[in-house]
């Protein structure tokens, strides 16, 4: 591992309205580490989550990337590091529900301009790494919530991303279910070194965490980086 | 062990009469099992031992009229407590509590105590989750027991740090 | 049924009705839709269904106050006659009702509208003839009379009739008809049977889509609604209660909806009352619903409505759980799609042996009409299968023809209810050309241009010296040649010919002349040589140069003519009547007023025949520009629905969007695919379209036995239309598609 945080959050600020979601909340993520944001509803967790990915801009402070400053990025180009270099798992609705689940987890290839014969190979691949091989020709609509979710870490690692963002990736499964997926999703990442930014108010799914960053008010109370 | 700190951190804000200390205590942490007068007495007398009180005595007679204040040693020693995690285990609801409240009492950051409980009952729970996916079905059941039971514990710590504020209204006179 | 089911029933339907409006700002915003959707349709409906009563109305006053003239009976002159004659004119385009009239007695008959008669060189005028000749100065000039007074309402087809009576002493039993009453008294001559086809079927075409539309306004906001009715299914309520439930719901929306439409209706009667013209002016009092008819839209709506509702609930009361999981789609059954259109082409088939000429039977034009309908409401229930059936077999191609394919895939059912609209009026728009042009052939024949055409032709009534009338003609601003052509009759061996004597410069509005010079004479349809008796006394002798041509296009059918140049008349003709021929100053835009003006101020009843103005193909092109702008009023209000229906999309699917946009997706891949998701299924709409619509077309040409040609204008422009509409709903869709996928709705869950 390098000495360099890959992801840096500094000092953020966002409004929405008169709620402080962001109030000079800082943050840094390590190449491979698996971080647990934990806090209560409210707390702005889930908001830090999408300053880091470039989904939304903070109104001050700035978020860098591999030593690249997000937060002076076109969109287009946060875009496309989006495409490239993140993956993002979420609680509800991610999938798209017209496309089969090996499509669903070919997408963020052919975003990037993989050709469909090759992504499906490649999905199909994921999907049988995370148990799910044989849903690959059905819908999210058809498939179990377990599995749909399974499908969503397939989709969020299928590009090799550096880093996953998971937002309560749990949050709709019971813990046989939920055990099952987070065991698989972060063997998964420990596989291909990603990082994982882990969203999530259960200490059972924030255990598979390297180590936990609590936010609170707007504010991060973030533990030290053990190397 | 815990009710000697509790009764040292009443103090803390100000010298008690014995009678008063063991109201004090009933009222904030007793709830079904309240001191006898002689477990606040023994308590005392160990606590003026190790130097930790002093006894400021009044006019009168009798061992009523005797009044405890807490010395510098003793605001140290309660600090050191509230700060300091406790080992994770099950059924730490009392002294979790009496560590929140005191915190509250004594104007310390309640948040903190919370924060370094939940930092050190994720440190066990990781080990018992490496321990869980790398054993047998054995291993698993058994971890997952631990596990339930921490996070019931970090789940009422989520609660009370979310009535904290409520919390500190009501013990805070 | 007891009361107390009538209380459980009156319950669900009541339930229905406040879930349709429970939904807060979502809520209300569907039932407006809704209540918009099918108010347009029925403010159509009910414009329709005053149209008949409105036609009556002002169709009575016409025949009240057409002169009664009886060929058959010889009215002697009387106290009680009156002396008129026929002064209609034109001014640019339109015709303006005019009536000279001479009393010969007391009691004269006086045309309704009308208090006193106007004395010679005196005038009453029509408020809007009053209004139009106050803005035309030019107009002003052309009676050498004064105004005197304004015809009531009930001698005036509509407000915008223009119309006068013109004082006048100068008519005699040669020049002006003799009447002792107002009031056209024959029977019907019957209508051309293809007008009343033309009549029924163009109905059809602007009828069927708006039901198409209303059926589909009703489902708007459908699949949220077949969610919530789904979710109650599964708490227990049963099928019939469902269904009941979603008929209130419905029932709220077509009531509203009822009632813009009669709003609407009230604006749109307003607007005809103000602006309305030519046939199509009406006074408000005409404009009363045939009761009949607002008692069928009043129930037939609702009940539309509602049936449309229960067809499209099928699913969520068969399989709740699908419809709440969007796990399953139901394949569409193709035998019953198929009853409509082969029970049209049956009802058609017979009519292409001809329409023969036994008008006013009526049973062959309800045949036709119904025919057509049932051909395009077939088509309106073959294109959901098709669409399902063809998106199906569709696969491959990029991210974003995946995601618009998959979502027709998924549920095409949305987006093919809005474009069956489109497909059916484009089918009855080609069809309707396709027969219009059908019968253009037949009236007049091809290539219909000549030379002739710059030339205008005055025909007088009045028998004035030639030398008045030149002479008038030439001083005529704008007037640049005056030709005179006299006629006269000459018989050779049996055959009647019509003889037209006058210079080159006027023959050559009848035939085409190889060359011409005075002294030249030509035969068209008759012999070119020997002897011809002239009518009246006297023989002509053909010259060795006369030479036989052809008449014009429009003149082929007129049978035989003499066209004689004066030299070689010889002076052998009789003076007969004489006409004018002149031709015009093109850089002079008043010149065609000046000339028409010229012509009035000398004989009111001579007419001036424009050839640019053919009556005929003129009632043929308003009637298909009429249906275009039908069509295209209808294809902007299906756009319109289109426009919602995405904008519904998006919004029930802004959560899988603002996901798609977090791991990355290019806004151009979604909104190439809400272009794919509209063009997919209105480009298969089309082909059926016109498929259809060619194959009516030929059917109804067959039917009016014109030669079967595909009507490639047509279908370019209906095409190109369709087009832009699929262009303008993704571009209108775009707003909503960026406002969406800005990251931050992530968070809105």
């Amino acid at each position: 591992m390098t000495d360099q945080p890959l992801l840096v959050a500094d000092s953020l600020r966002l409004n929405f309205g008169e709620t402080k979601a962001l109030d000079d909340a800082s943050l840094h993520i390590w190449p491979g580490e698996i971080v647990a944001l934990m806090g209560p509803s409210g707390s702005g967790k889930s908001t830090l989550l999408h300053c880091l990915a470039g989904i939304l801009q903070p109104e001050s402070g700035r978020v860098s990337y591999d030593g690249r400053d997000l937060t002076a990025m076109s969109d287009s180009e946060r875009s496309a590091l989006r495409r490239g270099e993140f993956g993002f798992v979420f609680q509800f609705g991610q999938l798209v529900p017209e496309l089969t689940c090996v499509e669903n987890v070919a997408l963020p290839l052919r975003l990037s301009g993989a050709g469909r014969r090759e992504a499906h190979r490649t999905a199909t691949d994921w999907l049988e790494r995370l148990e799910v091989g044989d849903v690959g020709a059905k819908r999210p609509g058809q498939v179990s919530g377990g599995q749909g979710q399974r499908v969503a870490v397939a989709r969020a690692l299928v590009s090799r991303p550096r880093v996953v963002f998971a937002d309560e990736p749990t949050g709709a499964l019971d813990s046989l279910n939920g055990e099952l997926v987070m065991k698989l999703f972060i063997a998964a990442a420990r596989d291909t070194g990603a990082a994982v930014v882990l969203v999530t108010h259960e200490a059972r799914v924030a255990a598979y965490s390297d180590r936990e960053a609590v936010v609170r008010d707007g504010r991060v109370r973030e533990q030290e980086y053990a190397r | 062990m815990s009710v000697s700190f509790a009764l040292l951190g009443l103090l803390e804000n100000g010298p008690r009469h014995g009678y008063d200390l063991k109201r004090t205590y009933d009222d904030t942490f007793g709830r079904d099992r309240s001191l006898h007068y002689g477990q606040v007495y023994s308590t005392m007398a160990r606590l003026l031992k190790n130097g930790l009180v002093e006894v400021e005595s009044e006019p009168g007679d009798g061992p009523d009229r005797k009044r405890y204040a807490i010395t510098h040693a003793g605001i140290t020693d309660v600090a050191e407590w509230i700060g300091r995690p406790e080992k994770p285990e099950p059924y730490l609801q009392s002294t979790l509590y009496t560590k929140v409240v005191l915190a509250l009492l004594t104007g310390r950051d309640a948040n903190e105590v919370l924060d370094a409980q939940r930092a050190e009952h994720l440190r066990l729970m990781r080990e018992l989750t490496r321990r869980k996916n790398d054993g047998d079905l054995a291993d698993e059941l058994i971890c997952d027991h631990a596990l339930f039971h921490l996070e019931a514990d970090l789940r009422w710590l989520e609660l009370t740090a979310a009535r904290l504020d409520r919390l500190a209204a009501r013990v805070r006179p | 049924m007891t009361g107390r089911s009538l209380r459980r029933w009156i319950f669900e339907l009541g339930l229905g009705a406040r879930m349709s409006v429970a939904g807060g700002r979502a809520g209300w915003a569907r039932l407006a839709l809704i209540a918009a959707g099918t108010g347009v349709g029925v403010a159509l409906l009910l414009c329709l269904a005053i149209l008949p009563s409105a036609l009556e109305a002002s169709g009575a006053r016409e025949t009240a106050r057409t002169e009664a003239i009886d060929s058959e009976r010889e009215i002697a002159r009387g106290d009680g006659t009156m002396l008129i004659g026929i002064a209609t004119t034109t001014f640019g385009d339109d015709s303006i009702h005019g009536r000279m009239l001479q009393p010969e007695g007391s009691r004269p008959p006086v045309p309704p509208g009308v208090a006193t008669l106007p004395k010679p060189g005196e005038m009453l005028v029509s408020p809007a003839l009053q209004r139009l000749i106050e803005r035309n100065p030019v107009l002003a000039q052309r009676w050498d009379a004064r105004i005197v007074g304004t015809i009531g309402d009930e001698g005036l087809t509509g407000p915008a009739d223009l119309a006068f009576y013109l004082g006048t002493d100068t008519l005699d039993e040669e020049t002006g008809f003799r009447i002792d009453a107002f009031g056209h008294r024959s029977e019907d001559a019957g209508v051309d049977p293809f007008m009343v086809l033309l009549t029924a079927v163009g109905m059809v075409v602007l009828l069927t889509p708006v039901v198409v539309f209303m059926a589909s306004a009703v489902r708007f906001g459908g699949e949220a609604r077949d969610r919530r009715l789904a979710a109650l299914r599964l708490v227990g309520s049963d099928a019939a209660m469902t269904r009941r439930i979603a008929a209130g719901e419905t029932l709220a929306g077509a009531v509203l909806g009822l009632l813009v439409g009669a709003v609407l209706a009230v604006g749109a009667v307003l607007l005809a009352h103000r602006y309305g013209t030519g046939a199509l002016s009406f006074f408000l009092a005409d404009m009363r619903p045939v009761p009949v008819l607002v008692a069928l839209i009043a129930v037939g709506v609702p009940a539309v409505a509602i049936l449309v509702t229960l067809s499209a609930m099928r699913r969520v009361v068969v399989e709740p759980l699908g419809v709440v999981r969007l796990s399953h789609t139901v394949r569409r059954r193709l035998w019953w799609r198929l009853i409509m259109p082969v029970g049209g082409i049956l009802l058609l088939w017979p009519l292409t042996g001809g329409l023969g000429d036994s008008p006013g039977s009526g049973t062959i034009e309800f045949q036709a009409a119904t025919g057509v309908a049932l051909l395009l409401i077939g088509l309106a229930l073959l294109l959901p299968w098709l669409v399902d059936a063809v998106v199906h077999r569709l696969g491959g191609g990029g991210v974003a023809w995946e995601l618009a394919v998959r979502r027709l895939q998924l549920d095409s059912g949305t987006a093919v209810r809005a474009v069956s609209g489109i497909a059916v009026s484009v089918a009855g728009v080609i069809a309707i050309q396709g027969l219009v042009s059908g019968i253009e052939t037949q009236i007049s024949s091809p290539g219909a241009s000549s030379s002739a055409q710059s030339w205008h032709q005055i025909l007088p009534k009045t028998e004035l010296p030639v030398t008045t009338w030149t002479g008038a003609l030439r001083e005529t601003p704008g007037i640049q040649n005056v030709e005179t052509v006299r006629l006269a009759r000459a018989t050779r061996e049996g055959v009647e010919t019509i003889v037209r004597i006058g210079g080159c410069k006027a023959l050559v509005t009848y035939a085409v002349l190889p060359a011409c010079t005075d002294g030249d004479a030509f035969t068209v349809n008759v012999a070119s040589t020997g002897v011809f008796d002239i009518a009246g006394g006297g023989q002509w002798t053909a010259p060795a140069s006369t030479r036989d041509v052809t008449a014009i296009d429009q003149l082929v059918d007129y049978g035989p003519m003499l066209l004689i140049t004066p030299a070689a008349a010889a002076d052998k003709f009789p003076p007969g009547e004489t006409r004018y021929t002149v031709t015009l100053d093109r850089s002079r835009p008043d010149a065609l007023e000046q000339l028409r003006n010229a012509a009035a101020r000398l004989d009111p009843q001579a007419l001036v025949i424009d050839p640019d103005n053919t009556a005929v193909a003129d009632v043929l092109r308003t009637m298909r520009q009429s249906l275009l702008i039908g069509t295209i009023a209808m294809l902007a209000l299906i756009g319109a629905s289109l426009v919602i229906n995405m904008a519904e999309q998006m919004r029930e699917r802004r959560r899988v969007m603002a996901v798609l946009v977090a791991f990355g997706t290019r806004r151009r891949t979604l909104s190439g695919s809400v272009l794919l998701q509209a063009a997919v299924p209105v480009l298969l709409g089309m082909t059926l379209a016109i498929g259809f619509g060619s194959g009516l077309a030929a059917l109804l040409m067959a039917a009016v036995e014109a030669p079967i040609t595909v009507d490639w204008f047509g279908i370019g422009t209906t095409s190109g239309m369709a087009a832009l509409v699929v262009l303008g709903t993704t571009a209108a869709a775009l707003p909503t598609l960026l406002r969406l996928t800005r990251p931050g709705n992530l968070r809105s869950e």
